[in-house]
């Protein structure tokens, strides 16, 4: 009944590297992430695609992980995790907005948050309150209320347009 | 407003005392704030942007096993045998435990000691576990819990608190006041029948709430290992490690010294991490008896099955009025389905008729209440413990008795607010009340007046207000020492550690502790390290329940702040030839309050500092006040002091299809004085959302399946997708409104702020939908089906509510009678029997 399939090497694009990891057929991305790869930061809520706390983003696009098997993306799709956010030590917009207002309390929420909305805010920078509930409705806070998310989300997005400007102006 | 006497003599311009801190007035010069009340990014806001903080299932250890329970099928039955010899006989399956392994009871409450790890010889409710296999792989675990064979004998079920009442046998358990119910508590204070024969109305309504759960997003997970000196250590998504350590001591028959807790940072709580576990204690054996590091993670079903949550709760309230709607005498009784287990179940019925009377002057009040088991996952503590439930029947009352005396439910609150510094009719005493302030402002911003008994059909508002405690005044189990300690290291490079027992769980202990901290030394609350939660490592904090961390953990990191200060200015006054009153500190300084040119940094006070004392190191501690209730069971509702909260909801009710929507939310709460502004509308704002989940959609219902199917009694709906909480789409626009009125208990004149703003929501949601469409809906959560129900009661002559009927007979036992303060009471009862010295009541 449960002699387990010998694992598989697979290479995987996770945060712009290529990681080489093994692991059975059966796992999802989000096992594999967590277990296989020591990628933490992505959660898990209920394993069955109901909370968005698995939330990553495949080739830039949200994916609840817990519903992906990984071997669905061994063909160079490219994995973005919440540990992929921040570069070179300085945090994206969106987490330096999520910690300064109060968008993140006990925490477990926020990656999959944070990656369903760097996903929104690259199709759609300045989006109305209102377009940016839909975006967010598949993930679920128990802590905040949303609120603060919001304000959180809508201050990233001014500040990616000032720094937009800002490059614009300096070239 | 707010009582200013136990400022001290720190006036600003007196530099007598320059480096000293008085409760509520900041640690800079003259009195002025250094980080108190400054809005600010959290402590620990970086690590949970980056996915850096480490909850419980993200920890690995080498060498590590999983574990996982297999749960009875069955909600009542009697273990016959248990084979788990198939389970061992696989190769990857490296130990199987069942209830004889781990013998010994345990439980949150010293009354209540009636939890296994394991189910020894019965299993209580669908879910209970009756055997742990673990194995190498996650997987290979689950998958072998098949190979566990279980023989049961059904025992007939007990669903719910009329079955219990009514039928005593089968017990489901062999202990608590009669057959199957575990508790009945019943008071008088001050002759309540003939308050209510002189009253000019009596009304009586019969509400119910139904149960429901917290739903953490962080499922329970727990690493137990063996460390390299022998002792066990179990890290553990626990908001209680104190109370965890101690279960662990009794269940595994280990000295505390041999045991480690460390309480990992709680991916949200709500009061459902607060109980000893059974996962944890049997990770824990499975660590000691494999040698090896064991974890279980436990599955969104399996959360469901630890349960803990809001007790259902069906109540009758009897209040008299005057003719102009004062409150004469108020009569209430409850009856709780406690679930399969004690839990903090019996403190949980204490508190159903704890908080009646700190909102409004009740002169006589009589409280009876009923906790009974049934065959479902145990009921505990959830956000507003035990209040939230009689608050909901209070406030619909209080609206019913507004509207059939022609009153505004706002001035009829208004006219008759508790006094700050009262001694209530149940002997609490109370500290600030901002309530006044807190109505003042909902009414306004929503436009109250113009909006009440005003909008057209369909359309309606509501109001009603709650308080909370801040902590616990007794310990859970009874005890003289500390509820809170804190100790500090100070560096010499410049950095101090906070080391303190406190729990994270989203709420922002840890930043209440920096905060203090930096308050006081005047530094930068990122220099203060926090060591946090570690039973081997961290003075005692009790856990985050009760709303008691702020105000407890943050009255022992002032002491030991200030403490340290002490040491501090000493030796920086003699370096820098000023007299030690004039020593002050901000701005990571150490000055002259006189010439603040004039100072040396932190750091090189600390140098000073150390070169003349030795090892720098301090500690500080609280204990609550005593409290003035001295009749048995007067252990639970005393704390330090009360918040206040106050709420205007705005509704939508499609009459057609009974839809309610809520467009808009005004809350106001007084918190004392926000220590962070950010987290304190957090905290408002989040505890809004969950009553409104608990309004409109949450409920922890049961069913029993048909009798080819077994007829257990099982949860309706164990799952994320069906268990309602609201999404970004259905969270209407809420105005909150901090009020800030400071008590000289609370740090810096902080009251808690976590749990208490959620109490006022539901109340003023079914206020709203009678102000909408005119009926009552006397149940909580309030469906479209229950508004459907009760406009075609009212379409056909009917009164136009739907709730329960009738509150049926419990056989009450006689009540202890405790004359209120105004009646020459002292705080005992005259008909009490003689007993110990301790208080017999648990706390929380």
């Amino acid at each position: 009944m449960m002699d387990m399939p010998p694992k598989e090497l697979h290479t995987l694009r996770v945060n712009g590297e290529a990681l080489e990891v093994a692991f059975w057929p059966h796992r999802t991305l989000l096992e594999v992430l967590r277990e296989d790869a020591g990628l933490t930061g992505t959660k898990h809520g209920c394993e069955l695609g109901e909370c968005g706390a698995c939330a990553v983003l495949v080739d830039g696009k949200p994916v609840l992980s817990c519903l992906q098997l990984a071997v669905e993306c061994v063909g160079g799709q490219e994995v973005t995790t919440v540990e992929g956010l921040a570069q070179d030590n300085r945090l994206h917009p969106l987490q330096e907005a999520f910690a300064d207002l109060g968008g993140s309390q006990c925490g477990y929420c926020t990656p999959g948050f944070l990656v369903t909305a760097k996903a929104f805010l690259d199709e759609r920078p300045r989006p109305t309150r209102e377009e940016l509930k839909e975006a967010l409705s598949g993930n679920l806070c128990r802590c905040t209320g949303y609120l603060q998310i919001f304000e959180a989300v809508e201050q990233a997005a001014e500040r990616m347009a000032e720094a937009g400007r800002a490059e614009e102006q300096g070239r | 407003m707010s009582p200013q006497e136990h400022e001290g003599g720190s006036a600003a311009g007196q530099h007598a005392d320059a480096h000293k801190v008085s409760h509520t007035r900041g640690g800079g010069p003259g009195g002025a704030f250094n980080v108190v009340g400054k809005a600010r990014r959290r402590v620990d806001g970086r690590a949970k942007v980056t996915g850096q903080t480490r909850f419980a299932d993200d920890l690995v250890l080498p060498r590590m096993l999983y574990m996982k329970l297999l749960r009875s099928p069955h909600p009542h039955a009697r273990i016959v045998k248990i084979d788990a010899s198939r389970a061992l006989a696989h190769p990857s399956v490296k130990c199987v435990l069942t209830g004889k392994d781990v013998p010994i009871p345990y439980g949150i409450l010293p009354v209540s000691q009636d939890e296994h790890a394991l189910c020894l010889d019965k299993v209580r409710h669908v879910g209970d576990p009756v055997a742990a296999v673990v194995a190498t792989t996650e997987d290979e675990a689950e998958a072998a819990l098949a190979l566990v064979d279980v023989e049961y004998e059904l025992l007939d079920t007990i669903a719910d608190p009329e079955d219990a009442l009514s039928k005593p046998e089968p017990r489901i358990h062999d202990y608590g006041d009669d057959g199957n119910v575990h508790k009945r508590v019943a008071f008088e204070f001050g002759d309540v029948e003939a308050g209510l024969a002189a009253s000019d109305r009596v009304f009586e309504d019969v509400l119910f709430f139904e149960g429901n759960t917290h739903l953490p997003i962080e499922q329970h997970a727990t690493l137990a290992a063996v460390d390299e000196n022998g002792r066990v250590v179990v890290y553990s998504s626990t908001q209680t490690p104190h109370y965890l350590h101690r279960a662990l001591v009794k269940a595994l028959g280990l000295p505390g010294a041999r045991i480690r807790v460390i309480a990992t940072p709680n991916g949200g709580g709500f009061g459902g991490k607060s109980d000893p576990f059974n996962h944890e204690v049997a990770a824990a054996k499975a660590a000691l008896v494999t040698g090896r590091p064991v974890k279980v993670s436990l599955n969104r079903e399996e959360v469901f099955y630890c349960h803990r949550g809001r007790h259902p709760v069906l109540m009758r309230f009897r209040t008299g009025v005057s003719h102009e709607g004062k409150l004469q005498a108020m009569s209430l009784e409850t009856l709780l389905d406690g679930g399969a287990y004690g839990s903090y179940g019996v403190a949980s019925t204490f508190y159903t008729g704890a908080l009646q009377t700190v909102t409004y002057q009740v002169p006589r009040y009589a409280f009876r209440g009923c906790r009974t088991f049934t065959n479902k996952p145990a009921c505990g503590p959830k956000r507003g413990h035990g209040t939230v439930q009689p608050r909901f029947g209070q406030e619909v009352q209080l609206d019913k008795i507004a509207v059939a005396l022609g009153k505004d439910p706002a001035d009829l609150r208004l006219m008759q607010l508790a006094q700050a510094g009262d001694l209530t009719a149940n002997y609490l005493k109370l500290g600030t009340i901002g309530l006044r302030e807190c109505i003042e402002k909902v009414v306004e911003g929503s436009g109250w007046r113009d909006k009440w008994q005003k909008l057209p059909y369909g359309k309606g508002v509501g109001l009603a207000c709650s308080s909370y405690l801040c902590g616990a005044g007794l310990p859970i189990y009874w005890n003289d020492m500390p509820h809170s300690g804190v100790q500090l290291r100070l560096d010499r490079m410049g950095g101090v550690t906070c080391f303190c027992g406190a729990t994270e769980i989203g709420q922002g202990s840890d930043d209440v502790l920096a905060n203090m901290v930096a308050e006081v030394l005047g530094i930068d609350p990122a220099d203060v390290q926090l060591v946090t939660g570690q039973t081997d490592v961290t003075p005692i904090d009790l856990g985050s329940y009760s709303s008691r961390v702020t105000m407890m953990a943050g009255n022992a990191a002032i002491q030991a702040a200030e403490r340290a200060r002490d040491l501090i200015a000493g030796p920086a006054a003699k370096k820098l030839g000023i007299p030690r009153d004039r020593v002050a500190f901000q701005d990571r300084r150490v000055f002259d309050v006189e010439d603040p040119s004039k100072g040396l940094t932190f750091e090189e006070a600390i140098v000073v500092a150390e070169a003349e004392h030795g090892t720098l190191g301090t500690v500080g501690s609280y204990k609550p006040p005593q409290s003035p209730a001295k009749f048995k069971g007067g252990g639970v509702g005393p704390s330090p002091t009360y918040s206040y909260s106050a709420a205007v909801v705005e509704v939508e009710v499609d009459p057609a299809t009974g839809w309610i929507h809520v467009e808009k939310i005004w809350i106001a709460h007084d918190i004392g004085r926000a220590l962070n502004p950010v987290l304190a509308r957090g905290q408002v704002e989040g505890s809004v959302y969950m009553g409104l989940g608990e309004a409109l959609y949450e409920e922890s219902a049961f069913r029993r399946l048909p009798q080819k199917l077994s007829r257990a009694n099982v949860h309706k709906f164990p799952s994320m997708l069906e268990y309602k909480s609201p999404t970004t789409l259905d969270m209407p626009e809420v105005v909150t409104y901090i009020v800030e009125d400071p008590d000289a208990q609370g740090p810096f004149g902080a009251k808690e702020v976590g749990q208490g703003p959620l109490l006022p929501i539901m109340p003023a949601v079914a206020n709203a939908v009678f102000d909408a469409v005119g009926v009552r809906v006397d149940r909580c959560p309030i469906t479209p089906e229950d508004v459907l129900r009760a406009l075609d009661d009212k379409a056909k002559g009917g009164a136009g509510r739907v709730g329960p009927a009738a509150f049926p007979a419990i056989g009450w036992p006689e009540p202890l009678k405790v004359p209120p303060p105004w009646e020459g009471g002292d705080g005992t009862a005259v008909n009490q029997k003689p007993r110990r010295s301790r208080p017999a009541a648990a706390g929380k």
